[in-house]
């Protein structure tokens, strides 16, 4: 049904106009005045200011792959991740550890792990279906390069962001 | 000797035209910037140099660099035309205006015609046939909805515009340019008559129509120049950009330039019928006459005087874009034919009757 709008009578000075020119210009003018003058700051100069020590704990930054407490890549090659990425960000080739190596029963580590940062949405799917707790958001969020391929972060890059993660998964440690 | 009036001539055009016009319009594009900026709580260009002045410079060499796009639907000819009709008749206006009072003898004012007004408005509405030429030659409905508007437009304020100016030139006496703005400096200015013959019961009476002859031709000068409120030919948001839709490159930036050269010109065509053009108020440093001797320092004082004017009444003019919404098209046409019209008309007999009664 339609509504039928009621239009407000205005007085023969507010059909002047110039009332409602003032009254505006006195907004404008107020937010110019406190801008020139410093006394509010909305903006943040974004190469020199950074906001980045108020990132929130739950910041969904750059994925990267960390090593636990042993200095062990976390990553057993479960694929997971890869699977249930929706743009297809994550390329893993799995391999599988020799049995001479300290962690031989791990059996399974990544050859390469490739994440495509042109193509990863940041989701944080990848984390949360991730069984070993081996990939993580980190808060970094200025990703940039000149090619494709720069913006391509392999293994050693992605190990380079996430460093070593302490605590959380015992599930290989052999003191346990 | 004919050839210093040519030389003389020719230093003022170049001085004034370009070397002083022509960057105000790039300073006023970053003024319109950053204040538009400040007025939405945001900070606007202020990495090209410092604060961002030199952002104008790279905006002028991204549009010569750019690639100048001519579509294949357009009528060539006119296309090519229009961007200059409207920047042209702008800057030639600039002619008459007096933006200085002498220095080392030399009349601050390119042409001294003996009818500065009649000029202006007779050249600053040859732009609206730029507008109107780029509508029809793009060849596209956009455009096309753009220069229509701008001609009725046009049409509309032009009458108000003229009639408006009507009441100051009886009260002068007088269509110089150069003299309107000696009387303002000896008797005060139209809207500021606290000296000379303006502090009389003439003075006082006669600044009513002069306060709304000034109402109504800022509000015709806003319309003229395609301002917000009243810029229906370029409208963003209804016409994606109205009659520059089609333009790229240098030609849009013609476009541009032409408006706010036409902002500059209309605003230094107010400071010199309303606010005294060169003068500084309560007659401090005016000569004594229109052929008296000026020290040279006064003959600066009084073009930096001007200036100034003239940048203030460039902000009024921005602010006002960023504080009020745009006219819808039958509001525009009413406020034009039915009020302004009419109140100018008015204005004018009002004026008459009061010189009849005070003489």
């Amino acid at each position: 049904m339609a509504i039928v709008v009621k239009r407000p009578k205005l007085k023969w000075w507010e059909q002047l106009y110039i009332p409602g020119i003032i009254s505006g210009m006195r907004v404008t003018l107020g937010h110019f005045i406190k801008i020139v003058s410093g006394k509010k700051k909305v903006t943040m100069q974004y190469p020199e200011e950074k906001w980045d020590e108020h990132l929130p704990e739950h910041y969904r930054g750059a994925p990267a792959l960390v090593k636990d407490e042993q200095d062990r890549e976390r990553c057993v090659a479960c694929q997971l991740c890869e699977f249930i990425c929706p743009p297809r960000a994550i390329t893993i080739k799995p391999e599988e550890i020799p049995s001479d190596d300290k962690w031989a029963k791990v059996e399974k580590r990544p050859k390469a792990f490739d994440i495509d940062m042109i193509r990863c949405i940041y989701c944080g799917l990848c984390e949360e279906v991730c069984p070993e707790q081996a990939i993580y958001l980190r808060k970094d969020y200025a990703i940039t390069g000149t090619s494709r391929e720069e913006m391509v972060h392999d293994k050693d890059r992605l190990y380079e962001i996430g460093g070593v993660r302490v605590g959380l998964v015992n599930k290989w440690n052999e003191l346990k | 000797m004919d050839w210093q009036i040519i030389i003389a001539a020719s230093i003022k055009v170049v001085v004034f035209v370009f070397l002083v016009t022509l960057p105000l319009v790039a300073m006023s594009v970053w003024a319109e910037r950053r204040v538009s900026a400040a007025i939405q709580d945001r900070v606007g260009p202020n990495r090209v140099g410092p604060a961002g002045l030199l952002q104008a410079v790279a905006d002028g060499i991204k549009f010569l660099l750019k690639e100048d796009f001519t579509p294949n639907h357009v009528r060539k000819g006119y296309f090519w035309l229009a961007p200059a009709l409207v920047m042209v008749p702008a800057l030639m206006t600039s002619a008459v205006l007096p933006f200085g009072s002498s220095l080392f003898g030399e009349k601050m004012v390119i042409a001294d015609l003996d009818v500065g007004p009649l000029f202006v408005f007779a050249v600053a509405s040859l732009s609206v046939y730029g507008i109107v030429l780029a509508g029809w030659a793009s060849n596209s409905k956009y455009p096309f909805l753009g220069g229509v508007r701008s001609t009725s437009q046009m049409i509309s304020y032009e009458i108000s515009l003229g009639l408006s100016v009507v009441p100051l030139i009886m009260i002068y006496g007088e269509l110089n340019l150069s003299s309107i703005v000696l009387y303002q400096a000896q008797n005060g200015w139209a809207l500021l008559p606290l000296w000379g013959d303006g502090l009389s019961l003439k003075g006082f009476l006669l600044f009513i129509p002069i306060l709304i002859s000034f109402v109504v031709f800022m509000t015709s000068m806003f319309a003229e120049t395609n301002r917000l409120p009243f810029d229906l030919p370029e409208c963003e948001t209804e016409l994606v950009a109205g009659y520059h839709t089609e333009y790229s490159s240098m030609k849009f930036a013609l476009f541009f330039l032409g408006e706010y050269a036409a902002m500059i010109i209309g605003s230094g065509l107010a400071v010199t019928l309303f606010l005294g053009g060169w003068s500084l108020p309560f007659g401090w440093l005016t000569p004594e006459s229109a052929d008296a001797v000026v020290p040279w320092w006064h003959g600066l004082i009084h073009i930096g005087t001007f200036f100034a004017k003239v940048i203030l009444l460039i902000l009024f003019f921005i602010v006002i874009r960023w504080t009020l919404p745009r006219f819808r098209y039958d509001q525009l046409m009413r406020l034009g034919w039915v009020f302004f019209f009419e109140i100018a008309l008015f204005n004018v007999v009002l004026t008459a009757l009061l010189m009849w009664w005070l003489a």
